[in-house]
């Protein structure tokens, strides 16, 4: 391997030092044995402790759990489905509004997504709570979902489904029993990836939140108006592993089914 | 004993067992299939070949169902095809990129569509074993796809549209990717599956002479239509048109009008040259006087000497152009004066025989008047 030159390696070093020192120093003082926040006074798990004692905090981490779960899988679900459409149906009248529009909320302000949604739980009379944060969090992680899936149903080789209904499938059992696990490496790459997407949203879930329910990210950002506590810092420290983790394991997933085809297509190629 | 032959479309009595009556599909504004008419009868092995984009993997597919034709009509053993979907009808295809799942192993491929059936488990243990021995992959049962060689996973595609021993097989190119000896083996191999099993296959191919190993009646395509339909003998010997006796095989064409002679023709191919003489006309073609024709002529029917012969039809003198060496078969390029070039293929009996003929020999090719065919020009 190359040597990196000092400027690359000046960079490198910037690049990380900017982006992660932050999420370090919070690191470090969870740990901390001082009640101020600022000051290092030894090491200690002792508000790891106190944040398992925390009963608000303790509802608002099962209500995010609750919320990730269930809206992850609710848009894996739909976002499978509109991949499915986008890709296979070819030209059909609005195809091209149709697939501007599944992709619009990606770039739209959250801001925007979170008030409209809020006026529409007004409108139709929904008391915010659990239900209408799982809503909201489906609406916008979907199209995270939907454009993972399709990316990899683009390459998916459609007279795999063509033979699996020549061999006496129906349309249902074909695409369950050949396009799905063909294709699950890149679904459950995007339900981790709507998972860790509704772990950490804030402006979403503060307008569709209701008295009844308090996500965590809701909670840290009010309790941080009243003064940083060590117990945020350690609370936010097992969020960032969760989060960690969740987005390695995705892009594992995906990388090492890449891999696998490349091999396949490869072993393929050469025959 | 009397000699059976199979040539159930002479029978007026036999029901075909598919029939495409007037198929039109498009494309958008791009005919793809033409109107098409076309039986196929129980038990053939009924080969459609034409050049790239002629439409033969469109007629395979509205066979399997994949494909609506936009007009006209589909029967499989009497029944219309419209509302059937892939999954009712009695037709298997293997797909020309073979179409393995994958996810699957060689064993659970075969086994794929038996299991859709739900038959006991014990019979389709049994049938899959069976499948696996017929194609000699049983050492394979095991591994994925990728794990095996090309020629074995085309085994494991034809082994698993034939596991549920459907009435109709359609193969779309099927030994495309193979080598020269594996692919005459697994024709022979086709071959003997369909005497035992009497499916009826229909293959699509590029290659000419596997249409001709392989197939019971050959239809020739072009830009979708069906030029011609006959044995591979009748295919060869009387082709319909110039595009058909071009596409089968080698073929010397000479272009001229025609005159009526006595039981034949005379055709004027040159100014100021004697006409040549012709008893064969094409299948239903019968030519007014002056009217423009082809002659076509297999290279192997031209003899080739140093002298005039005698008490032959047709005798051209010409110079040698160019000499193929062809190992068992040697073709002579022959320029006729007047500048019309002319094969002639002689087969090589003498090992390293000297060659009697050399390049610029003044050479007179020949041929009878029945070994040239007289098509539309
Ligand atoms: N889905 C489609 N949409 C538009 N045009 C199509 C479609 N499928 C086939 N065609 C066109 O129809 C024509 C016939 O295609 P087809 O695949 O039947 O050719 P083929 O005879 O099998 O050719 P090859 O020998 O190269 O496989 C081609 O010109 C092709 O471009
Ligand atoms: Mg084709």
């Amino acid at each position: 391997m190359r040597r990196m030159s000092w400027f690359n390696a000046t960079s490198l070093t910037l690049g990380f030092v900017f982006l992660y020192l932050p999420m370090l120093i919070l690191v470090i003082f969870s740990f901390n044995a001082s009640k101020l926040v600022t000051i290092w006074a030894g090491f200690s798990t002792k508000w790891y402790g106190e944040l398992m004692r925390n009963e608000a905090f303790l509802d608002a981490a099962w209500v995010t759990a609750k919320v990730a779960v269930a809206s992850s899988t609710l848009a894996t679900v739909l976002g499978t489905m509109a991949a499915l459409v986008l890709v296979r149906a070819g030209r059909f009248p609005g195809r091209t509004l149709f697939s501007g529009m599944i992709y619009a909320p990606l770039v739209m302000p959250e801001v925007i997504t979170g008030l409209s949604l809020l006026l529409l739980f007004i409108g139709i009379g929904l008391d915010r709570g659990v239900l209408t944060i799982v809503l909201a969090h489906t609406t916008f992680s979907m199209c995270y979902v939907s454009v993972v899936v399709s990316s990899r149903l683009v390459t998916f080789d459609d007279s795999l489904e063509e033979a699996a209904l020549d061999l006496g499938c129906s349309r249902l059992e074909a695409f369950l029993l050949v396009t799905l696990p063909i294709i699950a490496p890149a679904v459950i790459s995007g339900w981790l990836l709507a998972f860790t997407l509704s772990l950490d949203d804030l402006v979403i879930a503060s307008f569709t939140a209701g008295p009844s329910a308090t996500t965590l990210p809701i909670k840290v950002f009010s309790a941080v108006r009243l003064g940083v506590s060590p117990e945020i810092n350690a609370l936010s420290t097992i969020m960032i592993t969760i989060v960690a983790v969740g987005v390695i394991t995705a892009s594992l997933v995906s990388k090492r089914a890449a891999v696998k085809r490349r091999n396949e297509e490869q072993a393929a190629g050469r025959a | 004993m009397e000699q059976h032959v199979f040539a159930p479309w002479l029978n007026p009595d036999e029901k075909p067992l598919i029939q495409f009556k007037g198929v039109t599909k498009r494309f958008g504004d791009f005919t793809a299939i033409d109107n098409q008419t076309l039986d196929i009868y129980a038990k053939e092995f009924f080969a459609l070949l034409g050049p790239s984009g002629c439409g033969k993997t469109t007629m395979m597919r509205i066979l399997a169902g994949f494909e609506q034709p936009t007009e006209g009509q589909i029967l499989i053993g009497g029944k219309d095809m419209r509302a059937i979907p892939p999954n009712e009808r009695p037709v298997n295809m293997m797909f020309q990129s073979y179409a393995l799942f994958p996810h699957l192993t060689v064993w659970e491929n075969i086994a794929f569509g038996l299991k859709r059936e739900g038959i006991p488990k014990d019979q389709l243990n049994a049938r899959v074993e069976e499948m696996l021995r017929l194609t000699r992959l049983a050492k394979f049962a095991k591994r994925k796809p990728h794990q095996i060689s090309g020629g074995q996973r085309q085994r494991v595609a034809l082994a698993r549209s034939l596991a549920k021993a459907p009435k109709l097989l359609l193969l779309d190119e099927p030994l495309g990717a193979l080598d020269k000896k594996l692919r005459q083996e697994t024709q022979f191999e086709l071959m003997d599956i369909q005497e035992k099993t009497g499916t009826t296959f229909v293959i699509v191919t590029h290659d000419q002479e596997e249409a001709m190993t392989v197939a019971s009646r050959v239809a020739v395509m072009d830009e979708g239509r069906i030029i011609q339909v006959a044995t591979p003998a009748d295919i060869y010997e009387a082709p319909s048109s110039v595009y058909v006796a071009d596409f089968i095989g080698d073929v010397n064409i000479i272009q001229g009008t025609a005159l009526k002679a006595g039981d034949g023709y005379d055709i004027a191919w040159a100014e100021g040259r004697a006409p040549l003489h012709s008893k064969r006309e094409g299948d239903g073609f019968s030519p007014t006087n002056g009217a423009s024709v082809a002659l076509a002529i297999r290279p192997e029917k031209v003899s080739i000497s140093a002298e005039q012969p005698s008490g032959v039809t047709n005798a051209v003198k010409g110079r040698i152009i160019d000499i193929a060496y062809l190992g068992n078969l040697s073709t002579y390029h022959v320029e006729l004066e007047g500048g019309q070039m002319i094969k002639a293929q002689t087969a090589n009996t003498r090992r390293l025989s000297r060659r009697s003929y050399t390049w610029e020999d003044e050479v007179w090719v020949s041929w009878t008047d029945t070994a040239a065919v007289l098509l539309e020009g």
